[in-house]
């Protein structure tokens, strides 16, 4: 055991040299050939025209197919719409306050009061409730499909097999991409959105549907097989019933996935939903317009989820001890609702909401907005030129190329060179000496990273560096899974946007995870700070994402800063939860033991509970990864430069081909850096003896 | 107690673990060169050649320690797991040969089960849960009512009906699991470790509680334990189970007084052997020759009294006559018959 250690120990020692060789190599004699910095086209494959072929005979041969689908699919949605925007509003608003208060109570209630007045007296009434009317036909349909996928792939291993990856590639492939072959087959129109919306809110109702059937406890199911149920009661009897808590987190997050896509394919237009109305006033640079409207959206997305979740929750709760409220609740409920129906025929402002009494600051907003971007220009700019300067430029395109007397005041002599490479090869031998040899070969990789710049590296040496990377951390399957993502976009011709992605997304991560893994460790510390932080995190998470972008566009304009901001705001909040939790979800024995002993609080944190909380803040970092790179596409609104872009472009086109390579080229790099961190979480879990 | 004529016979079971098991079966060997090739072939024989009869009222608990096969035995009874080999005769009908459905038909009518970790459903309430059955068996909802609430009142649950089962304890949650394993009226009761998760004065609560039902009720019980006192306390009869196999099978008192091997001697050694040996286990080492009719003037004792029950009558009157439970004299012993008994079990 020790000794096949040794020599695994001394293998990956000479990989890691391999590479460092290899990489000096070309970054040396990268001035030689052009072929070393830049992949030639000419060797490059038309992976995206075969694609757009053979989307073309699939869309010929079988258009008229989902063009029925289509076609079905506009009845009930048709219905809802016109149900929702016929119904006179205060109907409504009585007959949500019924519902929210069942799923959640008074303060549920209230909150829905006051959220849909806010819709209505803004002036977007029928916008909202066109967005509701696609979640309302889109997440029951997606809820059915998702079930029935889920069914079939806990029944059989087979379907299991093929249900998962495709899952993953799913929940991967980025938003955009999806729409494109969606607009192909199911032409333009309302309806189109709706599709997307409940493909896209699929995978999270498989997954809660498979995980929840599993988790049905063994005896449940024998308790029930003896009771002599047939396999048809076992199934809606026992197991689905015993399930059906984890099915309705699903519900949950199915209809929160739903309408950030109903937001999302507002892009594609012809809606004219609040998604329109957020997206067409940002895009003219509105906006107080487009902050009023994005406020209805993060609204109707903190209703949907509190309601769903109320009801989710509900069912594990006792129902015996308010028995009859609700059914009193909603027939006062449904009272008020049709008394509003009945008032409405003759009392015009409650059918339709006077615009007199509209109350629409936009142009107030804007003046404020003016007012703090000259007032404070300046200091703005100099945030934003600090973060370029002095991080991004640097990570981009290396110190070498960003030391100017405009960026720095000063040129890259040589002395600062030669001081550079000895400042970084003495932290290399110390820390080589204090933590080993990985430690040396990590700060050895960030100094040539830093001084080169990511985008700028040659790719041979690129790939030798992230396969070695991949393999070392999670094994030969995930470093022949990373070459093969590598190779893909290398050889369909992506690989420099997919660098660009690379290294915007990566700058981010590592802000938000410094940022945030700071505050959860301060949240751990602090039930204070926990609890301010939490309701700001669940603020983020369910805003469907492009509504974050408005508030960091008004001062920020367009370009990759703004983008950079985006990606952080969202991808922090993993980062901060799961650090958070890790750290106070520690065995509590081992932390009493160390108190005990006599540690501070210091030490039991730094020596306790972090090295413990590590597999869990690990998760964390992947979760970090992944909403980065969802953001980083709807950055790409923005103005980023990147695969993002190039996805948001094809869209643009409905060039399904480009669309498809860049998304997957996305799809990769999450798969890889998803599968690279779950195996380092798990095999320090393995090592940590946590279950 | 009629041997000729058992209500479960079990002969000859086989449970392979492993892929493609039943080969192991298809040529006859014996066991022990039987369990060799399992093994060889990288399976786990998790039950070997296990026979066992249980008459008609008797509660026959099967005891071993964790991994000793004793669960997958009672799943292998109820069909939850299906055996390689053997035949299970429940009133001489093979359950081992009957379809699905008529399984299913079985386990509606004739054969109830209680679980370790109580198996509720966790959407029902105390009424829904031990109704369950019924509902399944398609009877009306005030059929179904009523019997489940006869059950419940004979569980002890009254005015529990309506609770769910996080909102009550285990022995309480247990109480509902016997509840509905009792609602059909099944012939043959199966026990998994039915107190096992419960805490130690719980369990003695429930093991009265399950004597108590047995009296009312008289099932034929197979009852599963890892608990020796448990087995001693509740059993008419006991099979240690070890490696998948039975190694004795006997009355309580048979098992103190005479272990088959150290393995089963290891458990008796800490056994209260005041609360074990009984009068009649006493009397049969005793030359019948010696006392031949009833000492007039003497108590009697019925055989199956403990020594820790008749002892402060043998203290008052040195010989005491035995009888059977019909009242047939047995013999008399006396308290140096008494002591020799205890002498010999506690320095074996």
């Amino acid at each position: 055991m020790n000794a096949s250690h040794q020599r695994k120990e001394r293998f990956s020692l000479f990989a890691w040299v391999a590479v460092a060789i290899f990489g000096s190599v070309f970054l040396l004699q990268r001035d030689l050939a052009d072929w070393v910095t830049q992949y030639p086209e000419a060797w490059t494959l038309p992976a995206a025209a075969w694609a757009n072929i053979g989307m073309d005979w699939f869309v010929d041969h079988f258009r008229w197919l989902f063009r029925a689908i289509s076609w079905l699919l506009t009845w009930p949605m048709d219905a809802i719409l016109g149900l929702l925007t016929w119904l006179p509003w205060p109907t409504t608003i009585s007959l949500f306050i019924g519902i929210a208060f069942v799923a959640g109570g008074w303060p549920l209630a209230l909150f829905t009061l006051f959220a849909l007045l806010y819709m209505v007296g803004i002036g977007y009434w029928t916008e909202s409730m066109r967005t509701l009317a696609l979640v309302a036909v889109s997440v029951p349909l997606s809820v059915f499909m998702g079930f029935g996928l889920g069914v079939s792939a806990w029944r059989s291993e087979r379907a299991n097999r093929l249900v998962q990856p495709l899952l993953d590639l799913m929940q991967t492939v980025p938003t955009f991409a999806y729409l494109i072959p969606i607009l192909l087959l199911f032409g333009f129109g309302p309806v189109v959105g709706m599709i997307a919306s409940a493909i896209y809110a699929c995978p999270p109702m498989v997954r809660s549907t498979v995980l929840g059937l599993q988790r049905v406890p063994e005896e449940t199911v024998e308790s029930g097989i003896m009771s002599g149920a047939s396999s048809g009661q076992l199934f809606w009897w026992v197991r689905f019933p015993s399930a059906l808590p984890t099915i309705l987190v699903g519900v949950n997050q199915s209809t929160m996935a739903a309408l950030s896509m109903v937001i999302i394919a507002a892009i594609i237009g012809s809606s004219a939903d609040i998604g329109w109305e957020v997206l067409s006033t940002m895009r003219r640079a509105n906006f107080g317009e487009s902050l009023l409207a994005g406020i209805v959206v993060a609204l109707i997305a903190m209703l949907l989820d509190r309601i769903t979740r109320g009801f989710a929750q509900d069912n594990q709760h006792s129902k015996t001890t308010r028995a009859l409220r609700p059914q009193l609740i909603l027939g006062i409920a449904g009272t008020a609702a049709l008394s509003f129906l009945l008032l409405s025929l003759s009392v015009t402002e409650l059918s339709e909401f006077p615009d007199p009494w509209v109350f629409y600051p936009a142009a107030q907003i804007n003046d404020a907005i003016l007012f703090i971007t000259v007032e404070f220009g300046a200091a703005l700019d100099q945030i934003k030129n600090g973060f370029l300067f002095f991080f991004l430029l640097p990570l981009r395109i290396g110190l070498e190329n960003t030391i100017r007397p405009f960026t720095w005041g000063f040129d890259l002599t040589l002395t600062m060179k030669i001081g550079y490479l000895i400042a970084c090869a003495s932290l290399m031998l110390l820390s080589g000496y204090r933590y080993g040899w990985r430690f040396a070969v990590a700060i050895g990789i960030a100094a040539v990273l830093l001084y080169f710049g990511i985008e700028r590296m040659p790719w041979p040496a690129m790939i030798a560096l992230l396969v070695t990377l991949a393999w070392q951390t999670g094994g030969a399957r995930v470093g022949l899974f990373t070459l093969a993502g590598l190779a893909f976009m290398l050889v369909t011709g992506v690989w420099s946007l997919g660098v660009r992605s690379l290294y915007l997304c990566f700058a981010a991560v590592l802000v938000s995870f410094i940022i945030g893994g700071s505050l959860g460790v301060w949240a751990s510390q602090s039930d204070r700070v926990s609890r301010l932080v939490r309701p700001i995190n669940d603020t983020l998470q369910t805003m469907p994402l492009f509504v974050l972008l408005i508030p960091i566009l008004m001062f920020f304009q367009v370009g990759e800063f703004t983008a950079f901001l985006a990606i952080i705001a969202y991808a922090i909040v993993p980062a901060i939860r799961y650090t958070e939790h890790g750290l106070r979800h520690v065995n509590n024995d081992v932390v009493e033991a160390a108190i005990a002993s006599g540690c501070t609080p210091f030490q039991i944190l730094w020596q306790v509970r972090l090295p413990l909380a590590i597999p869990e803040i690990m998760l964390g970092l992947n979760q970090t990864i992944m909403f980065g790179l969802a953001m980083l596409i709807i950055a790409a609104l923005v103005g980023t430069q990147g695969l993002g872009q190039a996805v948001y472009v094809a869209l643009g086109q409905a060039d399904f081909g480009e669309g498809l390579v860049a998304g997957l080229g996305i799809a990769f790099i999450a798969m890889s850096a998803d599968r690279i961190i779950q195996a380092v979480s798990a095999e320090k879990k393995r090592a940590l003896g946590i279950k | 107690m009629s041997s000729d004529k058992p209500k479960l016979r079990c002969r000859g079971l086989w449970k392979v673990y492993g892929p493609n098991a039943t080969h192991f079966f298809a040529q006859s060997h014996d066991k022990a060169s039987r369990i060799k090739t399992i093994r060889d072939a990288d399976h786990i024989p998790a039950v070997c050649d296990v026979s066992f009869d249980v008459p008609e009222g008797e509660i026959f608990v099967i005891m071993g320690l964790s991994g000793s096969g004793k669960s997958t035995v009672i799943r292998c009874l109820s069909r939850l797991i299906e055996p390689e080999s053997g035949t299970i005769l429940l009133d001489g009908e093979n359950l081992l040969e009957k379809s699905k459905e008529q399984m299913i038909e079985m386990r509606r009518r004739r054969v109830g089960m209680v679980f370790q970790h109580f198996g509720l459903l966790p959407h029902q309430t105390v009424l829904g849960n031990v109704a369950f059955p019924l509902k399944i068996q398609g009877l009306s909802i005030s059929e179904q009512t009523t019997r489940a609430q006869q059950m419940i009142d004979l569980v002890g649950l009254n005015g529990r009906e309506q609770s769910y089962p996080r909102e009550l304890s285990g022995g309480q949650q247990q109480r509902v699991g016997i509840a509905r394993s009792l609602a059909s009226d099944p012939e043959l009761w199966l026990l998994d470790e039915p107190f096992s998760a419960l805490d130690p004065l719980i369990r003695r609560q429930m093991q009265d509680e399950f004597l108590r039902l047995q009296k009312l009720l008289n099932k034929t019980i197979v009852f599963i334990t890892h608990d020796f006192l448990e087995a001693l306390r509740l059993a008419d009869r006991i099979a240690i189970m070890k490696d998948g196999a039975i190694v004795q099978v006997g009355t309580p008192a048979e098992l103190v007084s005479n272990p088959a091997n150290d393995y089963v001697a290891e458990f008796t050694r800490d056994v209260p052997k005041l609360k074990i040996l009984t009068a009649g286990a006493i009397l049969s080492e005793v030359d019948p020759q010696k006392i031949s009719a009833p000492l007039e003037g003497n108590p009697t004792i019925e055989n199956t009294t403990t020594i820790d029950q008749f002892l402060p009558i043998l203290i008052r009157s040195e010989t005491l006559n035995v009888a059977n439970h019909a009242g047939d004299y047995l013999g008399s012993i006396s308290v140096l018959d008494v002591l020799k008994k205890l002498a010999e079990e506690t320095t074996s």
